[in-house]
C-alpha cells in the first residue's frame, strides 16, 4: 500500500480530531502505567511506600541499588542472561535450517511438518515444563541454565521456524540461482547472496527469541531453584519481598526488553508481516 | 540443483528437537495425568482434580476472565489496527509505542498495575489527592474478589492486547486498497467500509488471533499471582502449587491435561466460526 | 567450440510432461531463439540447459562435454534472468565482479573487465549505485554486463526484455543483438515476443505443449511454416487458413472458387494465405465482406468473413475500404499454403 486506505476516518475536521485524540489516549493508555512503573523504580523505598504518591518523584537510585544489592538478585540477572542467551541461539540454530527448507524446497512430509508447528502454537508450551522437570532430574538437567534454555527453545522454536520461512520466503529464488550460475555451489550462494540480505531479520527474530526467553515465568519458577532467572526469583518473592524491591525488580525485567526491541522495531514489523511504507 | 536429501536433513535439527522436548514430554504429561505411578490407568487424579475446594473457582475465574477479557481486546485491537493503518507519519513510532507490551513479561505487568490498585498505590493516591476518598481503599484485598478480578482484567488488557494488535496490523496491510476506492465509489461511508470489506477480508488474521489470545488466556498466572496472590484461583496456578508447592505431580498433570482440552475445544471452536468458505480467497 | 546439443530431453512434473523429447542443436556462435507461448516449455528447456533443473530423460552437451550431471556453475555457461536478479546488497560494480571473483581473478583483470562490460553497456556512471537506486533498463543492463563479463561461451537467455517498456524493448532489442554478435558467444533466447524472435535470432524454434514444432530461419518460418500453429502463431496479424474440400488429387475448392493444390488422401485439407499477400482484384476470385476496418498508420487492416470465417486483409494505407464492403481478392498464389486438417502439418 502507497498511501493510507481510508478505511473508517473521513475527511472533516471533527473526524481528524477524534482520530488524533483517539491515537493520544491510547499512547497514554500503554504509556503510563509503564512510567508508573518506572518511576517507582527509581524512587527512594520511603517513597515508595509513602502514601499518597507523587506523580513525579525525586529520582532516587536506592531502590535499585538495594534491588542489586540484595541476596540472590545478581545471580538471577546473570542465570537470565545465560538462559536468554542460550535460547536465542539454539531457536535460531534451529530454526533458520528448517525455515530455509520449507521455504526452498517441495517435499514429502513438508505439511506433516508445518501442521507439527502449528500444533505446538496451540499446546499451551509452559505446561511441558512439568515433565520436562521429571526428564531433566533423570538427566542431571534439572536445575541448570541449559535445560530451562531448552524449554524456552521449545516455546520459541515455532516463531523461529515461521519468521526464518517468511524471511527466506521474501527472497527470490533467482538471486541464489543467479550465483550459481556465476560459479557459485549452494553453500557459496547462500553465504555471499541469501546471508547478507537475511541477516537483519534473522538478529531481528533471535532478539525476539531473547526477549521471549527473557521474560519466561511459569517454566523458570517450575523448572530453577538454585539457578533461578529473574522471573522465577522475583515470583518465589512476591509475597514477602518488600514494594520496592518488586518494582525495582519488575524496572530491570523491562527495560533491557524495551531497549531490544526499539532497536529491532523494523525487522520485527516487517517479520510479523507488517508492511513497511 | 535439486539435492534430494538436503530439505530433510535441514529439517532434522527441528525436527529431533521436537520430537524430544515437546512430542515426548506431552505424551509424559499425559500419562502422568491418566496413570498412577506404577502404570495403573486411572481416573482418580482427575477426580482428585475436581474434588479440591478450589478447583471449581479456579475454572471458573479462567474461563470468565478469558470471557471478559479477549473480546475487549478484539475491539481494542480493531481499533488501534484501523487507526494505525490510516496514519503516515507517525506510524512507525506509534506502532513501537503500542507493540511495547509485546516486550513486557507478565510478571512485570502484573507489577506494574500492582503499583496502581495497591494499597499505596497510584490509583488510591489518585483518589486521595482529589479528594473522593479519606482513606485508601483496600481494592487487592482478600474480602475483595470482585476488584481483584477488574485488576487482574485490566492488566491482561493492557498487557496482551498487542499480541492481536500485530497480527491484524498484517492482515489489514494485505488487503489491497483498491477495494475500499471501489467501495467508496459504489457509496459506502467509512462504517460500511469497516464491516463489509474490513472485517470479512480480515477473518483468517481474526482466526488466527483469536486462536493464539484465548490459548494465552487461559495459561494466565503470572498476572494473578502478582495482583491476587492466591486469592483469585486460576487453573496454571493450580499445576503449578501442584507440582511446585504441594510436589503432586499427577494431580498437576490433570489440571494441564484439563487447559490442553479447553484449549483444543476453543482453537476448534474459532476454525470453524471463522472459516472461509471454499473458493474464497483472502 | 561451444556447440549445444540436446538429445531426446524429456521432462515431467508429477504427472505432467512439460517437455517431451527435445532434440536440438545450437551450433557454436548461433543465437536460437526458443519462442513460444506461456507454459510451452521454453523456459523449463532453457533452464534444464542451465543446470536449474534436472532432465528427466536425455541428454545436454555443452562444447563437447555432456553436463546434465554438472552445477550451473561447472557448464561454462552464464545467465540473465526475467527479473534479473541483480543482488541488492553490493553496487553494480560488484555485481559485475561478482563472477570473477568466485573464479578468483587477478585484481587488474577484474577491474579491466568490468569496466570494459559496464561501457559496452552504457552503465559506467552506474558502477558505484546499488540495484535500488536504479530503474529497470538498467537494472537489466547490470544483469547483461554480469553475465558478459565472465566472458563465456554460452549464454542463455529468459526473457530479459519482457520487463521493459515497447520502446526501451526496441532500442535493447538491437543492442544486445550487436553486443551478443561481437563476443562471439552461442546464445539460447527465451521469448514469447514474436518480434524480438524474429528480429534477433539466426534460427527459431518454436514450441508448443513441450515440444518443437519447428526450428528453422526466420525468413523459412515465416514464408513456410511447418504447421497450422506456426503460421498461426507467426506474423501480426496471424496467416488466414480456410477450409478447402477436395474436387480432384490436386484441386480443392475454397470458398467458392477451385485452386490448385497438394496431392492428399484427405477430403478437406487448409487453404492458408498471409494478410499481406493479398490484394483487392476486381477479378479476384475471393469474395469479402468487410466488417472491420482498423486504420493502423502504415497499413489499413481489413477483417472480413470469406465464406463465414474470419479473414484478414492488410491493405495499402489510403485504400478506400469501409465497414460493410464487398471486396474481392487476389492472393498471391506462391505465397499460398496448405495445412492437413487432422495433423496440422503443412502439405
Amino acid at each position: 500500500m502507497s498511501t493510507a486506505p481510508n478505511m473508517v476516518v473521513g475527511q472533516s475536521r471533527a473526524a481528524r480530531w477524534s482520530f488524533n485524540i483517539a491515537v493520544v489516549m491510547l499512547c497514554l493508555w500503554v504509556l503510563i502505567p509503564l512510567y508508573l512503573l518506572i518511576s517507582n523504580a527509581f524512587s527512594a523505598p520511603a517513597d515508595v511506600n509513602a502514601f499518597p504518591k507523587k506523580i513525579l518523584p525525586n529520582v532516587d537510585t536506592e531502590s535499585v541499588k538495594f534491588f542489586i544489592g540484595f541476596y540472590g538478585v545478581t545471580k538471577a540477572l546473570w542465570s537470565s542472561v545465560q538462559v536468554a542467551f542460550l535460547t536465542m541461539i539454539m531457536a535460531v540454530a534451529i530454526g533458520a535450517p528448517a525455515g530455509y527448507a520449507l521455504s526452498r524446497f517441495d517435499f514429502r512430509g513438508k505439511n506433516l511438518f508445518r501442521i507439527m508447528i502449528l500444533m505446538t502454537r496451540a499446546f499451551p508450551l509452559p505446561l511441558l515444563a512439568l515433565p520436562m522437570a521429571i526428564m531433566f532430574i533423570k538427566v542431571g538437567l534439572d536445575d541448570t541454565v541449559f535445560g530451562l534454555a531448552i524449554v524456552h527453545t521449545t516455546l520459541a522454536l515455532p516463531f523461529s521456524v515461521l519468521i526464518t520461512f517468511s524471511l527466506f520466503s521474501g527472497i527470490p529464488l533467482e538471486l541464489e540461482e543467479a550465483a550459481w550460475t556465476l560459479g557459485c555451489n549452494r553453500l557459496q550462494a547462500f553465504i555471499k547472496v541469501i546471508f547478507p540480505l537475511v541477516l537483519p531479520g534473522i538478529t531481528a527474530s533471535a532478539i525476539f527469541a531473547f526477549v521471549t526467553s527473557w521474560n519466561e515465568v511459569f517454566a523458570a519458577a517450575v523448572l530453577t531453584i538454585e539457578n533461578r532467572t529473574l522471573p522465577a526469583f522475583l515470583l518465589q518473592s512476591l509475597d514477602d519481598a518488600p514494594l520496592h524491591l518488586k518494582f525495582a525488580g519488575g524496572a530491570v525485567l523491562v527495560l533491557p526488553a524495551l531497549l531490544f526491541l526499539f532497536f529491532v522495531r523494523k525487522y520485527l514489523f516487517s517479520m510479523w508481516g507488517i508492511a513497511n511504507r | 540443483m535439486q539435492s534430494r536429501s538436503l530439505p530433510y536433513l535441514l529439517l532434522l535439527p527441528a525436527t529431533l528437537f521436537l520430537l524430544c522436548f515437546f512430542l515426548y514430554p506431552f505424551v509424559l504429561v499425559a500419562w502422568q495425568a491418566f496413570a498412577t505411578d506404577e502404570g495403573e490407568v486411572t481416573s482418580k487424579y482427575f477426580a482428585k482434580m475436581v474434588s479440591h475446594w478450589k478447583f471449581e473457582k479456579a475454572l471458573y475465574y479462567t474461563l470468565v476472565l478469558a470471557l471478559v477479557v479477549v473480546p475487549v481486546q478484539l475491539v481494542l485491537s480493531l481499533l488501534m489496527a484501523t487507526l494505525v493503518s490510516g496514519m503516515k507519519k507517525g506510524r512507525d513510532l506509534i506502532l513501537y509505542i503500542w507493540t511495547i507490551p509485546l516486550g513486557i513479561s507478565d510478571l512485570a505487568a502484573g507489577i506494574i498495575w500492582l503499583a496502581i490498585f495497591d494499597q499505596t498505590g497510584f490509583l488510591n493516591s489518585f483518589l486521595h489527592t482529589t479528594g473522593m476518598v479519606d482513606e485508601p481503599v483496600a481494592f487487592l484485598g482478600y474480602q475483595s474478589k470482585g476488584t481483584i478480578f477488574i485488576a487482574v482484567a485490566l492488566a491482561e488488557i493492557w498487557r496482551a492486547t498487542a499480541i492481536m494488535l500485530v497480527i491484524l496490523v498484517a492482515g489489514i496491510g494485505l488487503i489491497p486498497k483498491e477495494y475500499y476506492e471501489a467501495a467508496q465509489v459504489y457509496g459506502a461511508n467509512g462504517w460500511q467500509r469497516f464491516t463489509k470489506i474490513t472485517l470479512p477480508l480480515l477473518k483468517p488474521s481474526l482466526q488466527t488471533a483469536l486462536i493464539l489470545r484465548v490459548i494465552l488466556a487461559f495459561e494466565v498466572f503470572a498476572v494473578v499471582s502478582a495482583l491476587g496472590g492466591t486469592n483469585l484461583p486460576v487453573l496454571m496456578g493450580e499445576v503449578y502449587n501442584r507440582q511446585f508447592v504441594l510436589q503432586d505431580n499427577h494431580t498437576a498433570a490433570a489440571f494441564a491435561m484439563l487447559i490442553l482440552f479447553i484449549s483444543i475445544v476453543s482453537t476448534v471452536f474459532f476454525m470453524w466460526a471463522l472459516r472461509t468458505p471454499k473458493g474464497v480467497k483472502a | 567450440m561451444a556447440e549445444i546439443n540436446i538429445k531426446q530431453v524429456a521432462k515431467r512434473f508429477g504427472k505432467t510432461d512439460a517437455l517431451h523429447s527435445i532434440d536440438l542443436t545450437v551450433q557454436d556462435q548461433e543465437f536460437v531463439v526458443l519462442l513460444g507461448a506461456s507454459g510451452c516449455g521454453k523456459t523449463t528447456l532453457l533452464r534444464i540447459v542451465a543446470g536449474l533443473e534436472t532432465a528427466t530423460s536425455g541428454e545436454v552437451h555443452i562444447g563437447g562435454r555432456r553436463v546434465d550431471h554438472l552445477p550451473p556453475k561447472d557448464r561454462g555457461i552464464a545467465m540473465v534472468f526475467q527479473n534479473y536478479a541483480v543482488f541488492p546488497h553490493l553496487t553494480v560494480y560488484e555485481n559485475i565482479a561478482f563472477g570473477l571473483r568466485m573464479a578468483k581473478l587477478a585484481e587488474k583483470e577484474i577491474d579491466d573487465r568490468v569496466n570494459r562490460t559496464a561501457g559496452l553497456m552504457h552503465i559506467d556512471p552506474l558502477l558505484k549505485r546499488y540495484s535500488g537506486q536504479l530503474s529497470g533498463g538498467q537494472r537489466q543492463r547490470v544483469a547483461v554486463a554480469r553475465a558478459l563479463a565472465t566472458e563465456p561461451e554460452v549464454i542463455l537467455m529468459d526473457e530479459p526484455l519482457s520487463n521493459l517498456d515497447a520502446l526501451l524493448r526496441m532500442e535493447m532489442r538491437a543492442e544486445l543483438k550487436g553486443i551478443l554478435a561481437q563476443s562471439q558467444t552461442t546464445t539460447i533466447y527465451v521469448t514469447h515476443d514474436q518480434v524480438e524472435a524474429m528480429s534477433m535470432a539466426d534460427r527459431i524454434a518454436i514450441m508448443e505443449a513441450g515440444k518443437i514444432i519447428q526450428a528453422d530461419t526466420p525468413v523459412e518460418i515465416y514464408r513456410n511454416p511447418a504447421a497450422h500453429f506456426v503460421g498461426s502463431f507467426i506474423g501480426n496479424p496471424p496467416m488466414n487458413f480456410l477450409p478447402a474440400i477436395k474436387v480432384e488429387a490436386n484441386s480443392w475448392q475454397v470458398a467458392g472458387t477451385v485452386f490448385n493444390g497438394p496431392i492428399s488422401d484427405k477430403s478437406e485439407i487448409q487453404f492458408a494465405i498471409r494478410p499481406e499477400d493479398i490484394s483487392i482484384d476486381s477479378n479476384g476470385p475471393l469474395r469479402a465482406v468487410v466488417s472491420l476496418v482498423e486504420p493502423l498508420g502504415s497499413h489499413l487492416l481489413a477483417s472480413c468473413k470469406v465464406d463465414n470465417t474470419l479473414f484478414r486483409v492488410a491493405l495499402d494505407s489510403d485504400a478506400q475500404v469501409s465497414a460493410g464492403d464487398t471486396l474481392t481478392l487476389q492472393p498471391i498464389i506462391d505465397r499460398v499454403r496448405w495445412f492437413d486438417a487432422e495433423t496440422k502439418l503443412a502439405l
